[in-house]
């Protein structure tokens, strides 16, 4: 026994001895890049669920920016959306190994700017010629800590798609607010019972948010650098109830409705099982392989009173250039070839993307109606979630969507649900 | 442990079976050595570093170099156990793979011993049947189930109300907590099954004819010989069998995860592992990740150590 509990002993303090004398890995820090004017430019793009006009736009500004730049060759690698994570982290991890130019989301900018790995293209969009023509609300998008990561590529804002022949059956005009919204999508479920009044989910957070912002709330607040959790405000509160009461059983039978994601509820209308839902410009080409096509209009989604819209989140994507990039240059003129307005125009017609550009939105707005209702809603004033790394984590772990499932199906009443939430929030913001 | 008392217990041996022992022990040492460095490297050096993570405030940024490592102690481990959702998602997670754990063996048992009656063609059936399910990728697997058991196009649904349970007809099978558990163990059962049901039916094919034929003599019905005569030879293996299901039923992921969209309605179907992505890896806190981690393999490590004992007590042949 005494044998033993020397043994004990001894593997305990090595042990410990282990855990102090060590640390975990850390990669060193990102060395500062160069500004080599030949080599190879290695650029990372999102793969899309049909990516071949994606690639061909892409392909040609290749082409072009390889006329111009002579021992120049680009490299496309296509990263899934939803392996970005590892992919990014492994590049974060070993900046030998990152690209020079990367598309990547604006939610995440503020998480990878932390990283310190990303470039601050302040001053090179200020110097770009076309750097003016960026819509402010957008470039804001790319910013965390008053340093711009990005430039803006696309943008992506939701509106409100509804089915003009249900609509014209039971005599409902497109509504003009977030009630009549309600009232008319109860009264679609009453009077065909087989479709949702309209369809959206309890996973759809950028369906939730327009309501929390229509009602003058907010999901948190900055005060000196540091973000609260603002979703128990009167506001908010308004918001996310309302938005809960279409996942009921006279709109959206929360048995059906409550997991939905976003991609989800706008397939759901598609294939013709609901109303209305709240989608994209970038879903429209979705919608228009459905069961629905020519029988379905787009509007902005409506605010609290008569004539206003509600603000949309604004989503989009940026392309970025990474700090240890030992062609700086090229990686920024890459960049601002693939966002410059000829680009835009050609990443439109091949992708339904809404361009960054007034100029080319405006061109397009003109030429195309159905990018009006989107191009309106921009206008009227986008928000934008938390821009802190707390904010990825908040959505990781399904905050949100959590508190809006548990009061749609009366798992916890309001309060409780949005207490819940308004701790989980703190804790993440630290 | 048992091995250091031993030179206190045994008088010391004559020399030369001293010497030759040590040799035999070097040998051991060279034969074992390949094996050990390859486990070091694989297992020994990732879980210290699992360990060693969970002690810190290790996120990307962390990783990355671009910010300085912080010492927790064992923050990470009280955050963690004082979560309440912790405690509700072990509890979820044990109870379904319990299920899962019996189910596959019940089923995987009971087709073994259906195989090692029935003639070569409708075995092979059987077996290709078996195979085809083990062999279909997880995703792949959890997306058909998903869509035969569909609220409203599902093949499930149509087949149920089309024969008069009219009330089936939009009954969606991923809402209610005990329902979506129930549809994703039926799918882990599904594809986890034929690993039992192939070792069950070597085990009990390997069982030599003249035994079962001496106990039918000395007059043993089917059923006494079942349980006195196959059961306790295919013992090792039906242990095998279950450890390697509970390890495997209770690091499920991809069925939990594809299934009920990430942890069901409000994270009522969360397991485990799926709770520790969310709350940890995928907002990237790997500190607290790892701290999942290691209590996930702690919890595994004494299942097993349990099992392993109670075996080797109730058999000494073991």
């Amino acid at each position: 026994m005494r044998v033993r509990r020397t043994f004990t002993a001894i593997s305990v303090s090595a042990a410990l001895a282990l855990l102090a004398g060590c640390a975990p890995t850390q990669s060193a820090p990102a060395a500062s890049g160069g500004d080599d004017q030949t080599g190879t430019l290695r650029v990372w793009l999102f793969d899309e669920a049909s990516r071949a006009p994606k690639e061909a736009a892409v392909k040609e500004a290749i082409t072009e920016f390889k006329a111009a730049h002579a021992g120049v060759d680009v490299d496309v690698q296509w990263v899934p959306v939803e392996g970005r994570a590892d992919k990014f982290s492994g590049a974060f991890n070993d900046p030998a190994n990152a690209p020079d130019v990367a598309e990547f989301g604006n939610t995440d900018v503020a998480s990878y700017a932390q990283t310190g790995a990303l470039s601050d293209l302040t001053g090179d969009i200020s110097s770009w010629s076309e750097g003016k023509d960026l819509l402010p609300s957008v470039l804001d998008t790319a910013k965390s800590g008053g340093k711009t990561y990005g430039l803006p590529w696309y943008t992506g804002i939701r509106a409100l798609y509804y089915r003009t022949d249900v609509f014209t059956e039971l005599g409902l005009k497109p509504p003009a607010t977030l009630a009549e919204l309600t009232d008319d999508a109860r009264k679609i479920h009453a009077a065909k019972p087989d479709l949702y009044g309209i369809s959206t989910g309890g996973k759809y957070t950028y369906a939730l948010l327009p309501f929390v912002w229509a009602n003058g709330g907010d999901v948190a607040k900055q005060d000196g650098g540091k973000w609260t959790s603002t979703v128990e405000s009167a506001q908010a509160k308004a918001g996310i109830t309302a938005y809960a009461n279409l996942l009921k059983d006279d709109i959206c039978p929360p048995a059906a409705c409550a997991n939905l994601t976003g991609t989800q509820s706008v397939t759901a209308f598609a294939g013709g099982k609901a109303g209305m839902t709240i989608g994209g410009d970038f879903n429209r080409k979705a919608v228009e392989q459905g069961a629905v096509k020519g029988k379905y209009a787009v509007v902005p989604l409506p605010g609290t009173t008569p004539g206003s819209v509600a603000p949309a989140f604004a989503g989009g994507n940026l392309l970025g250039v990474f700090g240890a990039s030992k062609r700086h240059g090229l990686a920024v003129q890459f960049a601002e070839l693939l966002a410059g307005a000829k680009y835009q125009e050609k990443m439109y017609n091949a992708m339904g993307n809404l361009p960054t550009l007034e100029s080319v939105q405006k061109k397009l707005a003109a030429s195309d109606p159905t990018l009006k209702p989107f191009v309106d809603t921009l206008a009227a004033g986008t928000k934008f979630v938390p821009s802190t790394p707390g904010w990825s984590k908040i959505d990781s772990q399904n905050v949100l969507p959590t508190a809006v499932q548990q009061i749609a199906t009366g798992g916890k009443d309001v309060d409780g649900a949005l207490a819940d939430a308004t701790a989980a929030m703190n804790k993440n913001f630290g | 442990m048992v091995t250091q008392q031993l030179p206190v217990a045994v008088p010391a041996p004559p020399a030369p079976r001293r010497a030759r022992r040590r040799r035999d022990g070097r040998a051991a040492l060279l034969y074992l050595l390949p094996a050990g460095i390859l486990l070091a490297a694989l297992l020994v050096y990732p879980i210290y570093q699992l360990v060693l993570i969970s002690f810190y405030d290790y996120g990307q940024p962390q990783a990355a170099g671009a910010a300085p490592l912080v010492f927790l102690g064992f923050d990470n481990y009280a955050a963690l156990l004082q979560d309440v959702q912790f405690w509700t998602v072990l509890a979820k997670t044990v109870g379904f793979a319990a299920a899962c754990v019996v189910g596959s063996l019940v089923v995987g048992t009971a087709l073994a011993v259906l195989a090692s009656r029935v003639r070569a063609v409708p075995r092979t059936l059987l077996f290709l049947a078996a195979l085809g399910a083990w062999s279909t990728p997880a995703i792949a697997g959890s997306y058909v189930w998903l869509f035969l058991f569909d609220t409203d196009f599902g093949l499930v649904n149509e087949v149920l109300s089309g024969i008069g349970f009219t009330g089936m007809a939009h009954h969606s099978w991923t809402f209610g907590t005990f329902g979506a558990f129930g549809l994703v163990a039926a799918e882990v059962i599904w594809c986890s099954f034929p690993f039992v049901l192939v070792t069950m039916y070597a085990g009990i094919k390997a069982i030599p004819a003249e035994v079962l034929e001496a106990a039918s003599l000395d007059g043993a019905s089917m059923w006494r010989s079942t349980w006195a005569v196959v059961l306790p030879m295919v013992r090792p293996l039906l242990m095998i069998a279950t450890i390697q299901s509970i390890i495997w039923d209770f690091k499920v992921f991809t069925q939990i995860y594809v299934m009920t969209n990430g942890g069901g309605v409000a994270g009522r179907n969360l397991v485990l592992n799926v709770y520790a992505y969310q709350q940890a890896f995928a907002g990237q806190e790997y500190g607290l990740g790892s701290a999942i981690g290691v209590v996930m393999t702690l919890l595994l490590l004494s299942i097993t150590g349990l099992y392993v004992r109670s075996q080797r007590r109730s058999t000494a042949w073991l």
